[in-house]
């Protein structure tokens, strides 16, 4: 038998490449399909969602990574404070906690030396900071607003924290909790806020104590606070739970 | 080049969609995007989509970019943008009797890719503006403040949903196009036979 002309690869490499390329592209096409199909939204718990909460996780590296500690929020003068400044729970104005000054102590747990409880007095007869600076919410509206408290690094330092840890966490008393990571809690513009523009915070803005963290998003900054804690393990928040980015920083 | 545009194509309709739910959450002008056009079900999906999916896009967007320039590709096709070609062509094209030559894009096509492309270097731009105001204040301040690069950020979306309409109906009109996109290998009009190999 006549064998016919040897089949050179190098020929029909060309032809190859151009099927390769076609599946590949093919490949793609029916993924995409396939995510457009199902209705992701972070709490099935599906591929997709699962390869969502892996980004949002990448995403919180990248975000720390990008953090620089002495990087200051943007600062504004009193005329370009928003009139009024905008009520944002997830419940309506008229459920905000309504919480006696003079019963609150904050509880202080988890790794720092000095676990006594703070009265607002005591809290109040501490350095206090200042700022008017611009929170962002994840909604995408912004506002301009003043606050003043404890600087949270001083308040670390005082309870004797470890500053080493992890994250801060914290406690509401309106079901709220939430949490931050440490470089943000030692953040010079992230304070415990007891002002709210030259009066003590009105209960609609977190009386008597919020977090105010002008490196995060607006929901990062947890209203009514009447526990903290200094930790290792993520301890997560309210809306980060449900899906928005643990990080979100700003 | 061809696997860059259908990954684009997907990432870009997943922003815009995501995006647009992301409007939904506190619409800067007075309508609201309809439920259906969205993508991620509810704001933190939403967020999660976009913030996801903006790795794809801008990540194929480089390979696109170096891949464009190192063979020339941009200087070859995109180049040169006069207006006296942009103004001619534009006119034959209104008249249905501009010629479509295989492989060559006109001067009307060129200024619509030159700017698109514009359009996503500044959605990424004015994106990362309003996603990182404080660690890229420079940045921000570029697109005059936090509030200002919202709205550009949403004109750029319309800009470039605009050029996807454009784009979309041009394909139907000459839809011959659109098999060569796919497999690379463009359908020559009256093409002589092929021989045997």
């Amino acid at each position: 038998m006549k064998r016919g002309p040897a089949i050179r690869l190098d020929e029909h490499r060309p032809a190859l490449r151009r099927l390769d390329r076609r599946m590949m592209l093919k490949h793609s096409l029916s993924v995409g399909a396939l995510t457009m199909l199902t209705g992701c939204n972070l709490q099935d718990g599906d591929a997709v969602d699962r390869v969502l909460w892996a980004m949002s996780r990448w995403n919180d590296r990248v975000q720390a990574w990008l953090f620089d500690p002495n990087r200051l929020a943007p600062t504004y003068p009193a005329s370009a404070i928003t009139e009024p400044f905008p009520f944002n729970a997830f419940y309506p104005v008229d459920d905000a906690p309504d919480i006696d000054g003079d019963d609150y102590a904050l509880e202080v747990s988890g790794r720092v030396a000095d676990k006594q409880s703070w009265t607002l007095a005591k809290l109040r007869a501490l350095p206090q900071e200042q700022q008017i600076t611009r929170l962002i919410c994840i909604e995408g509206w912004s506002a301009i607003g003043q606050w003043s408290g404890v600087p949270l690094r001083l308040f670390l330092e005082r309870i004797g924290a470890d500053l080493r840890s992890r994250y801060v966490g914290f406690k509401c008393a309106d079901r709220y909790y939430g949490s931050i990571d440490m470089a943000t809690a030692l953040h010079p513009q992230t304070i415990l806020a007891l002002d709210y523009g030259n009066a003590p915070l009105p209960p609609k803005y977190g009386y008597p104590m919020r977090l105010r963290a002008p490196t995060k998003l607006g929901f990062k900054g947890p209203k009514h606070i009447v526990a903290m804690f200094v930790t290792n393990d993520y301890p997560g928040g309210y809306w980060d739970d449900q899906g928005y980015n643990g990080f979100s920083g700003s | 080049m061809r696997v860059t545009h259908w990954v684009n194509a997907f990432a870009i309709v997943c922003m815009i969609m995501s995006g647009w739910m992301i409007y939904d959450a506190s619409p800067l002008f007075g309508f609201r995007f309809p439920a259906w056009a969205t993508l991620g079900g509810w704001l933190a999906g939403a967020v999660a989509w976009h913030l996801a999916f903006m790795w794809l896009l801008v990540g194929n967007g480089l390979v696109y970019v170096i891949y464009g320039l190192l063979t020339r590709h941009f200087r070859r096709s995109l180049l040169p943008l006069w207006p006296r070609e942009i103004l001619r062509d534009a006119g034959d094209a209104a008249r249905f009797r501009l010629e479509h030559r295989v492989g060559e894009y006109n001067a009307v096509q060129r200024l619509a890719y030159v700017g698109v492309l514009t359009l996503g270097v500044l959605a990424t731009a004015s994106g990362l503006a309003i996603w990182k105001p404080v660690q890229l204040q420079a940045l921000t301040a570029l697109f005059g403040g936090y509030e200002f690069a919202r709205r550009v950020h949403f004109a750029v979306m319309a800009g470039i949903v605009g050029f996807i309409l454009l784009h979309l109906t041009l394909v139907l009109l000459v839809p011959r196009t659109l098999p060569g996109m796919i497999t690379g290998r463009a359908r020559l009009p009256a093409a002589p036979p092929e021989g045997p190999r």
